[in-house]
């Protein structure tokens, strides 16, 4: 058996009276694209927040490429190749769609006590940031002001962040939140073509993104794991059927 | 099409004196620099100090500036540099030490010194914890500065010797009042491309992505805080050269320099100068100074009237006198 590349073991976290994360165990293989679904309030969210260590678990460890990371704080695990996106989108609004990812490929290329040469006028930083806007569409969008950007933009932006950390896992929060069915079709090959060089985790509510992607799927419900297997068994399983996929859910 | 730029062109001086700010702003420092021949020629000498002591501020407000309009730390204790530099100057002084080549490097190292240990602590919180446990080491040093009996109390303390540079073949000699006033003049220039030099930089960046988005500077892998602390102590050292200034320009110092109002006061020019912009702490030096100056001629309440007018700056000049200026000027691209 493959050596899982994220091992969550017994993780707990509860807010107040709230289990957001009830004794979650989960193995991401290397190379899976793993989906992470269930109802609204389950516990994904905090799920990625536990694990990209904005959080602190209240329980169980997180082992990365074999490294206990549980203690570690989050630019720590960004460093260490586990990048994040964000549900809501977290961008650096005021500056441009260039500005925002070269600021993340300077994060990845070691420390910024560097005080004197000027930033914005680095191609060591702007190259590689303009040639992942173009990579994921936005390169006629570069010099606008991130906030401008239309919502589905700024959602690519999100996506080109993530990968200008150098990441090994990606953590994807419902990355296709609020686009249209078009950006969501495109948003779903462009995940598919990342496929061969990175591990993803991906949290969505789109069934068809889900189905069309994982080769895993987890099923959370108020914080636990309720089942984990492929698409098909998935679909097959009569508790998630119950508990999530529900009758208005066209699942055949 | 427009054709996209993946870096942005280093804008030349045309371009740049096209900016009111930026042109605005070195006229200010050209007429600085002019005073010291111009104004005993019209009979007005009083102007020399007054610009000097506008400068000086200048740059204290410049160093606070790069701290809380780059990396949104609201500091509430930055007089307390000013003070920590101007008294190891007037301690040094009272104890027979007036070599200028080993009073200021000790100051500006005992300045980033206290600037670390202060922000070290200050820095593990946010928002008014922050303000609040600024403003709390800056009173504590202030209260330190009226109790010791040996350096003048509240008092003050005299100083009879400016820092005395003397390199046996060269002498910058500040007793020269003219002199002295230059060397402020280009410890303001010289903080003022240092802090464009830093806020434009891989460290600059990091700085400000941390004020804007503090979740997603941690998500990419910066460890925000010590990048946080460094800014703090740079801007601390400036504040302490601030001080130093002062101590040799007044021969003068007090522990009052170090009192909060003197801290509120470098957050009210920055706030009317303009925020997080390069020479809004020169702009709003120019213009508290001034304005309370003038408002003080007339009415000893002046406070009446300069809190309703920085209010009315606050509300309807967003981005204060630089974002005014910044409005006037022509719209390069459509
Ligand atoms: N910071 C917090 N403080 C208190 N409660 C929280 C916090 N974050 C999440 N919760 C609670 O934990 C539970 C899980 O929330 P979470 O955001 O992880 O769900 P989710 O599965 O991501 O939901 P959605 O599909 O709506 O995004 C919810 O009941 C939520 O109210
Ligand atoms: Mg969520």
């Amino acid at each position: 058996m493959t050596e899982p590349l994220l091992a969550i073991r017994a993780l707990s976290k509860s807010f107040g009276g709230i289990a957001a994360a009830d004794n979650i165990e989960l193995d991401i293989l290397p190379g899976e694209i793993h989906a992470v679904i269930g109802p609204n309030g389950a516990g994904k969210t905090t799920l990625i927040n536990l694990l990209s260590g904005l959080l602190p678990a209240d329980a169980g460890t997180v082992h990365f490429n074999g490294v206990n990371i549980t203690k570690s704080s989050a630019p720590a695990r960004c460093r260490r190749g586990l990048a994040r996106s964000f549900q809501i989108t977290s961008i650096f609004r005021d500056v441009s769609a260039l500005d925002n990812v070269a600021l993340a490929i300077q994060a990845a290329a070691g420390h910024s006590f560097r005080l004197w040469r000027p930033a914005r006028t680095d191609p060591a930083l702007r190259d590689p940031a303009f040639a992942l806007l173009e990579q994921v569409g936005l390169a006629n969008r570069a010099n606008i002001r991130a906030g401008n950007l239309a919502h589905g933009e700024q959602r690519q932006l999100e996506i080109a962040m993530v990968l200008a950390t150098g990441p090994k896992l990606l953590l994807l929060d419902e990355p296709m939140a609020g686009m249209g069915t078009e950006e969501s079709e495109r948003l779903i090959t462009f995940l598919a073509g990342l496929k061969a060089k990175y591990t993803m985790l991906l949290i969505e509510h789109d069934m068809d993104a889900v189905f069309a992607l994982a080769d895993r799927i987890t099923v959370l419900v108020y914080g636990r794991v309720i089942a984990t297997g492929t698409p098909s068994e998935i679909r097959a399983n009569t508790d998630v059927r119950r508990a999530y996929l529900g009758e208005d859910e066209a699942v055949a | 099409m427009t054709q996209t730029s993946k870096s942005q062109r280093p804008q030349n001086l045309w371009a740049r004196l096209r900016d009111s700010r930026t042109s605005v702003s070195l006229l200010l420092l050209a007429i600085a620099a002019a005073t010291p021949l111009a104004a005993p020629a019209l009979g007005q000498s009083f102007y020399v100090d007054v610009i000097a002591r506008i400068m000086i501020w200048a740059i204290a407000a410049t160093s606070l500036n790069l701290i809380l309009g780059y990396g949104g730390m609201v500091s509430f204790g930055h007089a307390v540099y000013l003070g920590i530099g101007a008294y190891a100057m007037g301690i040094m002084a009272t104890e027979g030490i007036t070599n200028g080549f080993i009073q200021w490097p000790l100051a500006l190292l005992l300045c980033g010194f206290f600037a670390l240990i202060f922000g070290a602590i200050s820095l593990r919180t946010k928002g008014v914890y922050f303000i609040m446990i600024t403003l709390a080491f800056g009173q504590m040093l202030f209260f330190l500065g009226i109790s010791v009996e040996r350096y003048g109390s509240d008092d003050g303390l005299l100083i009879f010797t400016r820092s005395e540079f003397d390199l046996g073949f060269a002498e910058l000699d500040l007793s020269n009042g003219t002199t002295l006033y230059y060397v402020i003049w280009a410890s303001l220039i010289g903080c003022i491309y240092l802090s464009h030099r830093i806020v434009n930089s891989r460290f600059g960046m990091v700085l400000r992505g941390a004020m804007s988005n503090e979740t997603r500077m941690q998500a990419i892998g910066v460890p925000t805080y010590r990048y946080r602390l460094a800014a703090f102590v740079i801007a601390g050292m400036m504040a302490g050269l601030a001080g130093l200034l002062s101590a040799n320009f007044e021969r003068f110092i007090s522990p009052d320099m170090m009192n909060w109002p003197r801290s509120g006061e470098l957050i009210v020019m920055i706030v009317l100068g303009g925020m997080g912009t390069l020479f809004g702490p020169v702009l709003g030096s120019v213009a508290f100074l001034m304005l309370s100056e003038l408002l003080s001629t007339w009415t000893e309440k002046w406070h009446l009237i300069f809190g309703p007018f920085l209010i009315l700056v606050v509300l309807f000049a967003r981005g204060g006198l630089a974002g005014m200026l910044e409005r006037l000027n022509p719209r390069s691209d459509p």
